[in-house]
């Protein structure tokens, strides 16, 4: 019972319906920095793995590497960056699009790799040139792969900037470190729980991305799979 | 920070014990829920696979619990297991590697092709035998494709545990974090990469012996 009543107390708080400690705030917060992270891991990532998937040159290393990524700690990166570059949103960004790019650099090799060779084969005999091929044909093949690669890189990007509070940083991290610090466990938890809420949300988003928004041919190939 | 080298090697020479101790008490606290993660998991995936219908809602459970961030799952915690426990930090991980091992046990146990099925059927194999000699050494590709995964994210992430005071290497990350001292950073990222890599390394090893006919990487989740 207690724990309903500490969420009421988190939610109705006066701190955090205004002002810069407010739940709204925060949200909007731990979003901007979240999707700046991904934005750059996407921009860095899918160009490289659609190329690389696509003149199957680096395959082994590539996923070597994102293997190895995945064990770099984050709270790690976060406090060296911090030490080197000072408290800003680069330090948290530096991490976070490590920890980004690698799920989305899989998916797009892997898509493109995934596309059906007689496809590919049939494009280039119809007259298509590399550059074409790559984007009107093996693009749309990889689409379900590479939302899926979103999706994962998304949710781990969401529960993982909570870290950047640790570092002075604001987002939802900031109720949980707080909350932690100061022993007020509703702070925590309610935190906890908006940071869950938008993982969820995220899911869902691309759960519905991938029913309506994929080209049509793929999206019935998607589901039969 | 102008001044300070990104390493003080000395700083490293003399705290060898300490590295030690931090990194042994890591690996427990990382790959310890990694091992119940696959015990739970390989029954509960045999179930999913026999009754399909168990698994769409146990997988919804589970990409909610992987979206979970950790630090806060540890801080919700302390309050029953207590402050700078191992089990605060140990009982979150399970349920991450577990989430992780699920889908890939289930589709290792799926991933048996019907005929073989049939086949170890005809030659009068009952449902137990054919469980433990054909499908489930189908299945190890899989498990050891999940475990590289498990395992990697979970000696990463104890890291966090840190925070709330128990994250073997991950103490200094704190710790130089509060002194500007960047060189227990740097040591606790070498080590964490080179734990990672060992156990990576090592499950690579384990396929190659239990698995030999899996010559090539099998699908591991992301």
């Amino acid at each position: 019972m207690n724990w309903l009543t500490w969420l009421g107390d988190f939610f109705t708080a006066a701190d955090h319906r205004s002002g810069p400690d407010s739940i709204a705030h925060r949200v909007s917060e731990h979003l901007v920095l979240s999707g700046e992270a991904l934005l750059f891991a996407a921009l860095l990532a899918v160009p490289l793995g659609l190329l690389i998937g696509y003149t199957g040159r680096g395959v082994t290393v590539v996923t070597a590497m994102a293997g190895a990524a995945r064990a770099l700690p984050t709270l790690g990166l976060v406090t060296l960056a911090v030490l080197f570059a000072g408290v800003g949103d680069t330090a948290v960004l530096i991490p976070l699009v490590a920890l980004a790019a690698p799920p989305l650099l899989v998916a797009s090799v892997e898509g493109v790799r995934g596309t059906d060779p007689d496809v590919r084969d049939a494009a280039r005999g119809i007259g298509l040139t590399h550059s074409q091929v790559l984007r009107q044909v093996c693009l749309p093949a990889a689409a379900p792969t590479l939302l899926a690669g979103f999706r994962t890189a998304t949710v781990q990007v969401i529960a993982t900037a909570t870290v950047a509070a640790y570092v002075g940083l604001g987002g939802l991290g900031r109720y949980v470190i707080d909350g932690l610090a100061t022993r007020k466990y509703a702070v925590t938890v309610g935190g906890a729980l908006l940071v869950v809420l938008l993982a969820v949300a995220a899911q869902l988003f691309f759960a519905l991305l991938a029913r309506f928004a994929l080209p049509p041919g793929v999206r019935a190939q998607h589901r039969a799979r | 920070m102008d001044d300070e080298p990104i390493v003080r090697w000395y700083w490293i020479g003399d705290h060898l014990g300490y590295l030690g101790h931090l990194l042994a008490d890591h690996a427990v606290i990382a790959l310890v829920p990694v091992l119940v993660g696959l015990l739970l998991a390989v029954p509960l995936g045999l179930a999913c696979a026999r009754f399909p219908r168990l698994y769409q809602p146990l997988s919804a459970v589970f990409n909610i619990v992987y979206a979970l961030p950790s630090l806060a799952v540890f801080v919700v915690l302390i309050p029953y297991t207590g402050l700078a426990t191992q089990a605060t930090v140990m009982i979150p991980l399970t349920f991450y590697a577990l989430a992780v091992l699920l889908p890939t046990t289930v589709d290792g146990l799926r991933a048996v092709p019907d005929a073989v099925r049939q086949a170890a059927t005809a030659m009068g194999y009952g449902p137990w035998h054919r469980l433990t000699s054909v499908e489930l050494p189908a299945a190890v590709p899989y498990l050891i494709a999940g475990l590289r995964v498990a395992a990697v994210s979970s000696i990463s992430l104890a890291s966090v545990g840190a925070l709330v005071g128990r994250g073997g290497l991950g103490y200094l990350f704190i710790d130089g974090f509060q002194r500007t001292f960047p060189t227990p950073i740097v040591a606790g990222i070498a080590l964490i990469a080179a734990l990672a890599l060992a156990v990576d390394l090592l499950l690579v090893g384990a396929r190659r012996v239990l698995a030999p006919w899996a010559v090539r990487e099998k699908g591991a989740g992301s």
